[in-house]
C-alpha cells in the first residue's frame, strides 16, 4: 500500500520533472508570507500566552516568556503597534499594574501562524 | 515497485519541516504552562477557602454527625459550583479544542480520586466510621490536585502534598479536631495558594 502509493509519488515527481525547485519555490513562498512579528520567539510566547487567558499581568507573562523586563517591554510594545495586544496600566494600590490581553487581530495572526505551520509540516511530508 | 526516494534531498524544507514541528511543540507547551495557572482561577480557590471556613464554623456547632456531614455536602456543593463556574468562565473564552487542553487534562485526572472520596464517604459513614472521613477527604482530595496539577505550575502540585500531609495527620487526630483540620486544609490551604496564584501568576 505504501510502497504503491510511493511509486505513485516517484512517477508523479519524475513528471513534474523539477520537484525540488518547486518544493524549495513552495517553502520560499510561504517564508515571505510569514508573520514576522510573531515569528519570533518572545513574540510567540506573549502571543500563546495570552490565547489562553483573558488577561495576565506584566509579571506573569515575564515568567512565562522567560524575558527581562526591558526584553519584554520592547516585544509587548511591538505586538501593541500591531494592535495584536491590548494594554491597560492602572494602580494597585500604589504599585502600578500593566495588564495584557489579546485582540481578535491577534487571535486570528496566531490561527493564521498555526495554519501555516500545519501546512508547512503537511508539505515537506507530502514532497 | 516503489522507487528509491531521491538520496539528495534538498536540506531546506527539512529544515523548515522540523522548525515549524518545533514552533508547534513551543505553542503547544507554552500554551498548556499559561493555561494551567488559571484552570481554576487564584481568587476562585481565594473564594473557595472562605466559604471553607464558613462550613468549619458551621459544622463544629452541630451535634449529630448527620447534620456535620450536611454542613460539609452543602459546602461541597458550594465548592463544585464556584470551581466550575470560574474554570467554565476561563474555558468558554478560550473556545479552541487546542485552548482548553489543560483544563479538560485537569478535571480528567482530579475526578476519579475526588470520586472515590465519595463513595468512601458513604462506606465509612454507614459503617459507623464517620471519625474517619475528614482525613479521607484531605487525603484524597491531595491526590486529584497533585496528579491534575502535575504538570501545571509547582504551586498546585505542592498545595496537594500539603492537603495528602494534613490527611495523613488526620487520621491520626482525635475526632473533635476533624474541623480545625478541615478548615485548616479546604479554608486555609486554599486561601493562601489561592493568593499566591493570583497574585503571581495573574488570575
Amino acid at each position: 500500500m505504501a510502497a504503491k502509493s510511493a511509486a505513485a509519488r516517484a512517477s508523479q515527481e519524475r513528471a513534474s520533472h523539477d520537484n525540488g525547485s518547486v518544493r524549495t519555490h513552495g517553502a520560499e513562498e510561504s517564508a515571505r508570507n510569514l508573520d514576522r512579528l510573531i515569528h519570533e520567539r518572545t513574540r510567540l510566547g506573549i502571543v500563546s500566552a495570552l490565547a489562553v487567558n483573558t488577561t495576565l499581568s506584566f509579571n506573569a507573562l515575564k515568567k512565562l516568556v522567560g524575558a527581562t523586563d526591558g526584553n519584554l517591554s520592547v516585544h509587548a510594545r511591538k505586538l501593541e503597534d500591531a494592535s495584536y495586544v491590548s494594554c491597560t496600566k492602572s494602580f494597585a494600590g500604589r504599585l502600578p499594574k500593566t495588564e495584557y490581553r489579546l485582540s481578535a487581530a491577534g487571535r486570528k495572526a496566531l490561527e493564521r501562524y498555526l495554519d501555516h505551520m500545519e501546512a508547512l509540516i503537511h508539505a515537506t511530508r507530502e514532497g | 515497485m516503489s522507487l528509491p526516494e531521491p538520496v539528495h534531498r534538498p536540506n531546506p524544507p527539512v529544515a523548515i519541516d522540523d522548525h515549524a514541528r518545533e514552533n508547534l511543540r513551543f505553542i503547544r507547551e507554552t500554551m498548556e504552562r499559561a493555561g494551567s495557572f488559571t484552570a481554576v482561577p487564584g481568587w476562585g480557590g481565594m473564594a473557595l477557602g472562605i466559604t471553607a471556613l464558613g462550613a468549619a464554623f458551621v459544622a463544629a456547632q452541630q451535634s449529630t454527625r448527620a447534620e456535620w456531614l450536611v454542613v460539609w455536602l452543602i459546602e461541597a456543593a458550594i465548592a463544585i459550583a464556584i470551581a466550575g463556574w470560574s474554570t467554565l468562565v476561563k474555558a468558554r473564552r478560550a473556545h479552541d479544542s487546542l485552548l482548553s487542553g489543560p483544563a479538560r487534562k485537569f478535571a480528567l485526572s482530579f475526578a476519579p480520586p475526588v470520586f472515590a472520596g465519595g463513595i468512601l464517604t458513604y462506606v465509612l459513614f454507614h459503617a459507623g466510621l464517620s471519625s474517619a472521613v475528614p482525613a479521607t477527604w484531605l487525603l484524597l482530595y491531595g491526590t486529584g490536585v497533585m496528579t491534575g496539577g502535575a504538570f501545571s505550575i509547582r504551586v498546585v502540585p505542592f498545595m496537594g502534598l500539603c492537603f495528602i500531609v494534613l490527611g495523613t495527620v488526620a487520621f491520626f487526630c482525635p475526632a473533635s479536631w476533624s474541623d480545625v483540620l478541615l478548615g485548616i486544609g479546604f479554608g486555609g490551604f486554599h486561601i493562601v495558594f489561592g493568593a499566591i496564584i493570583a497574585r503571581n501568576y495573574g488570575g
